[in-house]
């Protein structure tokens, strides 16, 4: 393949995971058995699109990727992009983009929870996984093993079937590092994103895999994924465990290989508070409530029913929650879609806020005071001109009816 | 010991060796979440080089950040003229090294020392990513 004579995609694949294997002195390469590729129009930008559409061109052999490949959100609903002020150069680039992709042989699955949507993977199974919180979960909750695989590496590994062998793929990398006693379990989900955020502060660098002990099992998949989103959001880290909880912690000797355990940050909830009122705003005023960051699972879309159900949302307000086609087209056959839009809400399919155009969207309808029950998207947003707003589902429905910010029920 | 010899040397790297001035700070960097890709700034507010250019700049922070985003961001960056010349870090991830082997973007990281903390602003220095070695000049 490096020698080209499987075709210039192939070759450039190989090179891609050459260069990217010298710089972490892997020792080869691993067989991966699936891939996922975060390529949304506004990472890629026009030379990512045109190098994909360079790809596409290719015949149909030499172009086809090797093992199922799926894609993260996109950047453009379009059933909502003109609603939202999104321009048609953004929809012309997510088009190209769409049908590059599609002439790989890719899948379109446009989904971060492809580990709840999709198949998840299964302890030991090597995959390359493209979006921080999709790898995290990979790694943490199901005990499969993954790199964080950016756009061009997660294709050359579709292109291939192969990358290299360094970092998350190796026993020795997958040891915990630090340690934290978990005093005060989180009460909802924008609580474990908050845990989430607290740890990956401390974090120092993508090598750096903390230990959580105290927890107690069974944690919810929709906690794990707001807890391992916000982790590797605020931490870059792709892999924590949890002793007695996730499977490669069932003591906590095992999570440190049996080495010598370091001393324990102890973590309450003053800690989980601290980082949520870190994000409180000086004023009540309330332009946007965003759910996404990771998309809505079916059982949080339900949850997200519930709340909205009999209420009306403030015209002074927007509220968008994102979820995954394939759940969306479940929302939409039993009614929970049609629940949640009766209030006046938006139910976005395919797309993440933070991945279609943000910036752009706030600028266009005036948005900065965001509200959101993840972690990661507070995190993420506070670059992008908003001055986001960390609370619960709840609160933030509660939010999006009075048409201003109000705290959480007691 | 003189100007001329402070070398300082880290793990090889991508790209080719250029030659430019210095932009440090003991922050991290995430292409996605910290820059304004339009304006060739730094556009998180609470990051050190805030409303800072940083084309043309020989970057040198403490370490890669979140965000898949920026393993494409680098060649859209480079591409379009709005590009750090090198990046070097204590230490980068796998995002920021295939961004940068996908970009061909000069990066080399691991020091032997905290490469923020030895060099200033403002400095000309020479990128050589093939030998991971960084020479004030």
């Amino acid at each position: 393949m490096l020698a080209g004579a499987e075709g210039p995609a192939r070759q450039q694949a190989m090179q891609q995971i050459v260069k990217v294997g010298r710089f972490f002195d892997a020792a080869d390469t691993v067989a991966v058995s699936q891939v996922h590729i975060m390529a949304d129009p506004e990472a890629l930008g026009l030379s990512g699109v045109a190098y994909l559409e360079s790809l596409a061109r290719l015949p149909w052999t030499e172009r086809r990727v090797r093992i199922p490949t799926v894609t993260d959100p996109r950047g453009v609903d379009f059933a909502a992009y003109k609603r939202l002020g999104q321009t048609e150069a953004m929809a012309d680039l997510e088009r190209r983009a769409t049908a590059a992709f599609e002439a790989l042989g890719v899948m379109m699955t446009n989904t971060c929870i492809n580990y709840q949507s999709v198949i998840p993977p299964v302890k030991g199974e090597h995959v390359a996984f493209g979006d921080t919180g999709s790898s995290i979960y990979a790694n943490s909750v199901l005990g499969a093993r993954t790199n964080f695989e950016g756009g061009p590496s997660a294709l050359a590994a579709a292109l291939t079937g192969r990358t290299p062998r360094y970092g998350y793929h190796l026993d020795a990398h997958r040891r915990g590092t630090h340690l934290f006693e978990i005093a005060d379990r989180p009460r909802d989900l924008a609580e474990w994103g908050a845990l989430g955020g607290v740890i990956g502060r401390a974090m120092g660098s993508y090598w750096d895999v903390p230990v959580l002990a105290g927890l107690s099992a069974p944690i919810a998949s929709d906690e794990m994924k707001q807890f391992g989103a916000a982790l590797a959001s605020f931490g870059s880290t792709p892999l924590f465990h949890m002793v007695g909880v996730t499977p490669e912690a069932p003591s906590l000797a095992a999570a440190f290989d049996d080495r010598p355990t370091p001393r324990a940050h102890k973590l309450s909830r003053s800690d989980i508070a601290d980082l949520m009122s870190s994000y409180r705003p000086k004023d009540d005023r309330l332009d946007v409530v965003v759910f996404a960051a990771p998309q809505l699972s079916l059982f949080e879309m339900q949850t997200l029913a519930g709340l909205l159900d009999g209420r009306r949302v403030s015209p002074k307000v927007t509220l968008l929650a994102a979820t995954s086609p394939d759940i969306k087209s479940a929302a939409d056959r039993m009614g929970i879609t049609a629940r949640i839009e009766q209030s006046g809400a938006t139910v976005l399919s395919g797309v993440c806020f933070y991945q279609m155009y943000a910036r752009e969207i706030g600028q266009a309808n005036g948005w900065t005071r965001l509200m959101s029950n993840s972690a990661k998207i507070v995190n993420i947003l506070g670059g992008y001109g908003y001055e986001p707003v960390l609370d619960s589902m709840a609160a933030c429905v509660e939010s999006a009816v009075a048409g201003r910010i109000v705290g959480r029920p007691q | 010991m003189t100007r001329s010899e402070r070398v300082y040397r880290g793990h090889p790297g991508p790209g080719s060796t250029v030659v430019g001035e210095a932009l440090v700070a003991r922050d991290n960097f995430s292409a996605r979440y910290d820059l304004d890709l339009k304006t060739g700034v730094f556009s998180r507010p609470s990051h050190k080089l805030f409303g800072e250019s940083y084309v043309g700049k020989i970057l040198i922070l403490n370490v890669a950040k979140g965000g898949v985003a920026t393993a494409w961001m680098l060649r859209e960056m480079v591409q379009s003229g709005r590009a750090p010349k090198a990046l070097i870090l204590n230490f980068a991830n796998p995002i920021m090294a295939q961004g940068a082997a996908f970009a061909e973007l000069p990066l080399i990281d691991r020091f032997d020392v905290d490469i923020t903390g030895v060099i200033r602003t403002g400095e000309l220095v020479c990128c050589e990513p093939g030998t991971g070695t960084l020479r004030v000049v």
